[in-house]
């Protein structure tokens, strides 16, 4: 055991791990946030909490970890490289560690120019790769990414995400066993929408006993309608969505259900693919939604470890 | 080269507004070649300002030269008197040759003509790409030649992100990713486990994020005053 987190112990005991994700608002009121919080709790193990998601000025992944934890819950906090530089995202980890979060999930962070503040400045001082490193030398060395002794132990579960869909493909296995050897403990997957492609990856990954050294998650995205298909197709980074998915919710007459069942069918099938430790809920813009999916996939009621 | 481009006329008008005895100030090397604040752009620029400032009814005067270089002493001295003869400089050189003038020369009133944009080479006819930031700790050993500092817009040192698609950056579709490139030139050299060795935190202090740089050669300096 590494941190004690209830993310860790359930991948531990081998069960088939349920995550959530909850985006703080474009505002200091986290009313909401709490709501779905709530609303979700008994259907999920960890709730990831995003860090300025896809660069939008947002009440801090921290401070809503925070929030999380006074209420019992468990919350994997977000850092990403785009917005602080090795002294503030050292800083702010200690002050994540100290409020009781244990669960981090390291990323790039999508580039500046996709958000609110366009003319910002990007900081990427380090990259995710050198973020898990770091991260992982605090905790298991005591040492900061300077060299500097971290003067009381610190601990943390440490994850990164992988991109299966994004290019070249054939280099993504190497990168996410760079990123295994760097300190990730769990990978969350983009949503998948490509089912093959994803089992190709998957096949790459056991190849190399990847699945064994850290908890592969298969993250996935419930579809509310076309418009929201042909958005994320369309404008958002990283996601690929097959043609064929794009036919049938045209051709389904309730575009929300199919949405619904492409998503459980997906979940379903995760559970199938071996090596697949657990899956990682995006239901954005539409958490309310998350209890059924997670009941409607086998996979209420969570255990208790 | 430093690559470079004009600022709107407007901008330029502006600035030149309240001055009476006004020149525009070729630069013929980096900004010349690159067809931004050579001569010729300098007479385009100085007819185009005069015709505004006739039609705004600006009294005065636009002259219009050019230096072979306004990053270099020896080349502002020569001209020196005729330059303190204006009220206003508008240079087209880059962002150093403006600052050059001013160190050297104090008195006089020098503004910028255009906007310095990077260090690159022109790629095709009319279009120049950035290649290098002038980080001062260059890294293209270990890339195969392609820098990633310059040319991944999250300036990554550990591969691609998970933004490249098709061999395009997240940022802009006419942007290539730096590490696919990367990518295909280690594989085409056989060379793809390089990818897998972690590379450290960069040292930013080599880069403009240790404070403005200056480069000393003891081995060429002019001893004084001995």
């Amino acid at each position: 055991m590494i941190a004690g987190s209830n993310l860790e112990k359930i991948v531990n005991s081998g069960n088939f791990v349920v995550t959530g994700e909850l985006g703080p608002p474009k505002s200091s009121d986290i009313t909401q946030l709490k709501h779905h919080a709530e609303e979700m709790k008994d259907h999920v193990d960890a709730y990831n909490i995003t860090d300025n998601q896809t660069a939008i000025v947002r009440t801090s992944s921290i401070a809503c970890g925070s929030t999380l934890v006074q209420m019992g819950l468990e919350p994997i906090i977000q850092i990403t490289v785009r917005d602080r530089n090795r002294i503030c995202i050292q800083a702010d980890v200690l002050g994540a560690h100290a409020l009781g979060i244990k669960n981090i999930l390291c990323l790039s962070g999508d580039h500046q120019s996709f958000g609110n503040e366009p003319g910002s400045k990007g900081v990427y001082d380090i990259d995710s790769m050198q973020l898990l490193k770091g991260l992982q030398e605090m905790r298991d060395e005591n040492r900061f990414m300077g060299g500097d002794e971290v003067e009381a132990p610190i601990s943390y579960y440490l994850g990164a995400v992988s991109n299966p869909f994004a290019d070249p493909f054939e280099y993504r296995v190497d990168r996410l066993e760079k990123k295994i050897n760097a300190g990730a403990s769990f990978i969350q997957t983009q949503c998948i929408f490509d089912l093959d492609r994803f089992e190709k990856w998957m096949e790459l990954v056991r190849e190399r006993g990847l699945h064994k050294k850290a908890a592969i998650m298969g993250g996935v995205t419930p579809i509310k309608s076309l418009g929201a298909a042909r958005y994320m197709k369309n404008n958002v980074s990283g996601i690929t969505i097959p043609d064929a998915l794009i036919d049938r919710l045209k051709g389904a007459e309730k575009k929300k259900e199919e949405g619904l069942k492409i998503c459980i069918e997906t979940i379903k099938r995760l559970q199938e693919i071996e090596g697949v430790a657990g899956v990682h809920i995006m239901a954005i813009a539409w958490e309310e939604i998350v209890p059924e999916i997670v009941e409607r996939s086998g996979l209420y009621p969570r255990p208790q470890v | 080269m430093i690559i470079a481009e004009r600022k709107p006329l407007e901008e330029i008008a502006a600035m030149a507004a309240p001055y009476k005895k006004i020149c525009v100030l070729g630069c013929n090397t980096c900004v010349g070649v690159c067809m931004a604040g050579g001569e010729k752009e300098a007479a385009e620029t100085a007819s185009l300002l005069r015709i505004h400032r006739n039609k705004e009814n600006q009294e005065g005067e636009v002259d219009v030269f050019s230096l072979e270089r306004q990053c270099e002493f020896e080349f502002i001295d020569e001209v020196l008197e005729r330059l303190k003869s204006y009220d206003l400089i508008i240079s087209l050189a880059c962002g150093v040759g403006v600052q050059t003038m001013v160190e050297h020369v104090p008195s006089l009133r020098v503004v910028p003509g255009l906007n310095t944009t990077s260090m690159g080479y022109p790629t095709e006819q009319g279009v120049w790409s950035e290649r290098c930031l002038g980080c001062g700790d260059c890294v293209l050993h270990l890339t195969m030649g392609v820098c990633p500092i310059t040319r991944c817009a999250k300036t990554l040192l550990n591969g691609p992100c998970g933004g490249s698609a098709e061999g395009l950056c997240e940022v802009g579709e006419d942007i290539p990713c730096a590490w696919q490139l990367i990518h295909d030139r280690l594989s085409s050299f056989s060379r793809l486990n390089d990818l897998n060795e972690i590379q450290p935190p960069k040292d930013w202090s080599t880069s403009h994020h240790g404070g403005p740089r200056t480069t000393v050669r003891e081995d060429v300096r002019i001893d004084r005053g001995e």
